[in-house]
């Protein structure tokens, strides 16, 4: 599956939350769901400063691909981080540098992006890019 | 959908009407849901007075003050005086050129620390500050320390939020220059007993520098009462407009003081040898300053003064008992800041609940609160918490506001644990 197959689904699935709560819920479950980062990952290396709740992340290299594990210590943040690792986490470099995220708008949580919110997000999805981009001039 | 009306019940009556009808900002729907603001440490909405006097000074006095020599230059000058005058007499300054406009509270205790650092800080002095300071009263001092070789000590408090007084005047060496402390904590709530420590203070001969940003709107302050050396508060958190500040200094201290910023305004002449500067408070007033602030500042005064401080310290410490008391119900809650005397702002935790995740909810159901460390860091540090859920007051809102947002809190409660 493309990354974009990945956020179209995550789209679709969307669709049917319709109220915010629901929304919430989706993305509060799936944060207990996470695969969560190795408890020695979680270290000030890999923290990624929100200004209210903290996010790690960590990437690791498999044949080629980027693997990532992530948490936080807050569950919204939790939640959307998941997100994200689900949609970019197995691909190579040049298919994370070249993604285009566009479902955290499409599912209508795009305020989550918002630097005011100083959640994280925004700044684990440009820490993505940068690991995604230095592996790829490691390989070139 | 529970109507918007609903909410004013008991809320603050003024002249037969409630206090909150005249502001526009509080009547309206968030995410469909009526608006509950409980950010008023951060910022408070303005009253239609307020709102007014902005578009009638561009629609009528516009123009640059103390240059012109034209009408509408003198009209701006005088009414851009007039508030200094108004500021003068709502902190009881024996005169108003004692008065200083800066851009806020943050403008104010920069203005101070660099030109007092510059002027009585020598390596191995010290600056004392408390450990519940905002940001703004830490780092400014922080940066000036840095440069002048000099140490910032800081007087601790306990796990209630109140500050030890002994260890206060334990840390008063002769090496300490200038104190500088908060009035009312804005993550805690705690108001501090700064009439004592300005006393104390004087005792050894230190200034004290008193941040009142999160006190002049509930309560009167006295300078000459307190008899501060300094005092700094803002305009945009007591009704007023964003960008406009109030730094009174006692006379003796300003004159003492270089300039802060060079510019127009701040000089009596100028040659490429050297500059002549003007008397207080312009010497402390380089280039065109906010005017429009500063002359709407005025009607924000009239709002509260109209009301009476002694009137809105009473309907909000009413306030603020509800609260309390309605969130001691609520499980789990663990009140940050216990301090005998509260005001303005009560901070949370709630046990396995993270604040942002709380305030992200709550804001789906229309309640403005404030999460985080509120700019005070070395605080949250203190009692081991990320940050805290704030709520804050202001004499517009109303108990049923806070029955919603404990039914809110307690719906977040449920979705998140």
């Amino acid at each position: 599956m493309t990354i974009n197959e990945k956020q179209d689904e995550l789209v679709d699935e969307f669709e049917f939350l319709i109220d915010w709560i629901d929304k919430y819920e989706y993305i509060i479950t799936s944060a207990k769901e996470l695969p969560i980062i190795d408890e020695k990952y979680k270290q000030d290396q890999y923290l990624i400063k929100g200004c209210q709740s903290r996010v790690w992340l960590y990437p690791e290299t498999r044949d080629g691909k980027i693997f990532f594990t992530a948490d936080s210590d807050a569950i919204i943040s939790k939640g959307l981080v998941n997100l994200v690792v689900q949609v970019l986490s197995g691909y190579t470099p040049a298919e994370i540098v070249g993604a285009d995220v566009y479902f955290i708008d499409r599912i209508g949580l795009k305020e989550h992006l918002s630097p005011t919110r100083s959640n994280g997000l925004l700044s684990m999805l440009k820490q993505i890019k940068l690991y995604a981009h230095a592996y790829n001039s490691l390989k070139a | 959908m529970e109507a918007i009306t609903d909410r004013v019940e008991t809320a603050f009556i003024y002249k037969g009407e409630p206090i909150r009808n005249q502001f526009p900002a509080l009547h309206q729907s968030v995410y469909g849901k009526p608006l509950v603001y409980f950010d008023n440490a951060a910022t408070t909405q303005k009253p239609n007075a307020v709102i007014e006097a902005i578009t009638a000074y561009y629609s009528t006095i516009n123009s640059n003050i103390h240059r012109g020599v034209h009408y509408l230059s003198q009209q701006a000058t005088d009414a851009y005086e007039v508030t200094r005058n108004s500021v003068a007499s709502f902190i009881n300054a024996p005169h108003s050129h004692e008065v200083i406009f800066t851009k806020g509270t943050t403008d104010g205790i920069n203005l101070i620390a660099d030109t007092f650092g510059y002027t009585y800080l020598n390596p191995g002095d010290s600056v004392l500050i408390s450990a519940m300071e905002h940001h703004s009263n830490i780092v400014p001092w922080q940066i000036i320390c840095g440069k002048r070789g000099a140490t910032l000590k800081v007087i601790p408090m306990d796990e209630s939020g109140e500050l030890l007084l002994d260890e206060f005047e334990r840390l008063l060496d002769d090496r300490v220059k200038i104190v500088a402390v908060t009035m009312v904590s804005n993550s805690l709530g705690t108001v501090n007993p700064v009439s004592e420590i300005i006393k104390i203070a004087h005792e050894n001969n230190i200034p004290v520098l008193v941040d009142a940003a999160q006190a002049v709107q509930h309560t009167k302050v006295d300078v000459q009462a307190m008899d501060c050396d300094f005092l700094v508060f803002s305009g945009h958190k007591m009704y007023g407009p964003t960008g406009i500040g109030i730094l009174y200094g006692k006379e003796e201290w300003l004159n003492k003081l270089p300039p802060y910023q060079g510019g127009g305004d701040m000089i009596k002449s100028v040659t490429f040898e050297g500059t002549e500067y003007n008397d207080l408070p312009f010497k402390f007033e380089a280039g065109t300053p906010n005017i429009e602030a500063a002359i709407t500042l005025n009607s924000a005064i009239d709002f509260i003064n109209e009301i009476g401080l002694e009137n809105i310290e009473r309907y909000e410490t009413e306030l603020y008992q509800y609260a309390l008391n309605q969130l001691l119900q609520v499980e789990g809650v663990r009140i940050i800041g216990t301090a005998a005397h509260r005001s303005g702002a009560i901070s949370m935790v709630v046990q396995g609940a993270h604040p942002y995740d709380i305030g992200v909810l709550l804001d789906k159901m229309g309640v403005a609160v404030r999460t985080g460390h509120h700019c005070t860091q070395p605080v949250m540090d203190f009692f081991e918490i990320p940050g805290t859920l704030r709520i804050s007051f202001a004499v517009y809102n109303t108990k049923q506001e806070i029955d919603v947002f404990i039914t809110s809190l307690k719906r977040a409660l449920t979705i998140l644990i």
